[in-house]
């Protein structure tokens, strides 16, 4: 999948659980924009993604359409994940496959017929860069931690699937380092949207969407309205990861905190 | 009156896509729904229950339940008929992962989950080589990657073969297993339709309820442990 081929993938809006139309005409999404969901449990955020994931058209509960390019997409998009132009990176942070990290890499290489034979070691290391267990080639695939296997698969969808759009079900909940994924999808050029509760990860997107009974009940454009809360709690994280990290080691923290 | 046979191994989704079919075609079309299993079955009470659609099953108890599928299929047929059915679903027990319930003039659709592994399209290989479409179920709970790599196990096991992928629960990606059914031709003549292949081997000595273990105890088609080849032979 050329990520050049895909200009823009449009939502247009479907309704809430009790039936009323959602507070939006359509939603359009470019390669590098980044997009948060927003919402209570329940609201509709997985709904949503999931929308775009499988093309829905008016044929889910929600009542979505979701075009490519401003139209219906190829059926090939949708029934050929090799061609799809969308990976999922759901909460799921177990893999099923009993394979060792690189013959399940490279099977998956296999299947989307790439001849390049670095593949395999690239991903992995850009793995690598998300977490901070290293993830060893010949290990099993299910004995990955939580974290291990969600950095796998986003670097997988960024240099295997090499989709265009990437979502992120809840990245922040399986202990990967989540402003350096979101920077380096950023430098891939990739649209992402995150279904998040996490403040950082919707202040880092461009655009949030805010869910509410089962549909969008608004869409913020902060435009920099938004920067200095962003820095403050790019501060706050910076200081939560360092203490976790300590507790982690075994650490007491005493003394001042907020530096 | 259109023929569709669903096969897959146990608690693969096999219902949950028969609900989203009825769900979906109920309104329009009448639909009968016929259960082959070995000992204990009920979805036919559940779905008759949720949508007053004549449902029946049969144990095929000592049979295999493809032996058991061939012999009551014309019967089957029948009573869809009587029921003024526009479809007649067969879902069969498919245990024994060599099952091949398919029959000509009819939809063949194997259902399996993805989150069975990723050597089950090739553990299930007839059931997959013998089928018109492949429906993934529990497609929700697995990842972009996983996706791919079991889709092409299937497709190793048959490349033609029409994949559908689905949370069968939600109905996701259910349109084109839809299309797929309207598609379908009618049943055009009962009397010529004929299970597309061989079903296993049939009668041996255990078959006939003997039971010690040991080839040497045994007749006809036997195997060793050793120098077995992949198929029985007869001795």
């Amino acid at each position: 999948m050329n990520s050049e081929m895909i200009e823009e993938i449009t939502v247009l809006s479907g309704k809430n659980r009790s039936g009323e139309p959602e507070n939006f005409d359509e939603i359009i999404i470019r390669p590098g924009d980044t997009l948060s969901i927003v919402g209570p449990t329940g609201s509709g955020k997985s709904a949503f993604i999931t929308d775009i994931e499988i093309f829905a058209r008016n044929d889910t509960a929600t009542g979505r359409t979701i075009l490519v390019n401003g139209e219906h997409p190829p059926e090939d998009y949708i029934r050929d994940p090799a061609k799809k132009p969308v990976a999922l990176i759901t909460q799921n942070t177990k893999c099923l496959a009993d394979l060792k990290v690189h013959e399940f890499l490279e099977m998956h290489i296999k299947s989307r017929r790439i001849a390049e034979t670095e593949l395999t070691g690239k991903t992995i290391d850009l793995a690598n860069e998300f977490t901070g267990e290293k993830i060893h080639p010949d290990v099993k695939m299910t004995a990955l931690s939580g974290g291990q296997t969600r950095s796998l698969m986003v670097a997988d969808a960024i240099t295997i699937s090499d989709t265009p759009l990437i979502l992120l079900d809840e990245v922040e909940n399986a202990g990967i380092f989540k402003d350096r994924v979101i920077e380096t999808l950023k430098e891939y050029n990739k649209a992402l949207i995150f279904v998040t509760h996490d403040p950082m990860v919707s202040l880092m997107s461009d655009r949030r969407i805010v869910m509410k009974n089962g549909g969008v009940s608004g869409v913020l454009e902060p435009n920099g309205r938004e920067d200095e809360a962003l820095l403050k709690v790019i501060e706050l994280d910076r200081i939560m990861c360092r203490m976790r990290e300590q507790i982690r080691a075994g650490e007491m923290i005493c003394g001042q905190v907020f530096t | 009156m259109k023929l569709i046979i669903i096969a897959g191994p146990p608690s693969c989704g096999k219902t949950a896509v028969v609900k989203q079919i009825i769900k979906n075609k109920g309104n329009s079309q009448q639909i009968a729904y016929l259960k082959i299993d070995v000992t204990r079955a009920f979805e036919d009470e559940e779905l008759k229950q949720e949508f007053g659609i004549p449902t029946k099953k049969v144990y095929s108890g000592d049979l295999c339940p493809d032996h058991a599928s061939v012999m009551v299929m014309k019967d089957a047929i029948e009573w869809a008929g009587e029921e003024r059915a526009d479809i007649l679903i067969v879902e069969s027990a498919g245990l024994c992962l060599r099952c091949s319930p398919y029959t000509t003039q009819s939809l063949g659709i194997v259902v399996t989950s993805a989150v069975n592994g990723i050597n089950t399209p090739l553990k299930m290989a007839p059931m997959i080589a013998l089928a018109d479409m492949a429906v993934v179920t529990r497609i929700d709970l697995v990842s972009q990657a996983e996706k791919e790599v079991f889709r092409e196990r299937i497709k190793e096991v048959n490349e033609d073969i029409d994949i559908i992928e689905t949370n069968a629960v939600q109905g996701t990606g259910m349109r084109y297993l839809l299309r797929a059914i309207e598609e379908c031709p009618d049943i055009h003549d009962p009397d010529k339709i004929n299970l597309r292949g061989a079903p296993p081997l049939g009668v041996c000595t255990i078959c006939i309820g003997k039971t010690d273990i040991g080839w040497q105890k045994h007749f006809g088609v036997i195997r060793k442990l050793d120098g077995a080849d992949y198929l029985y032979r007869g001795d």
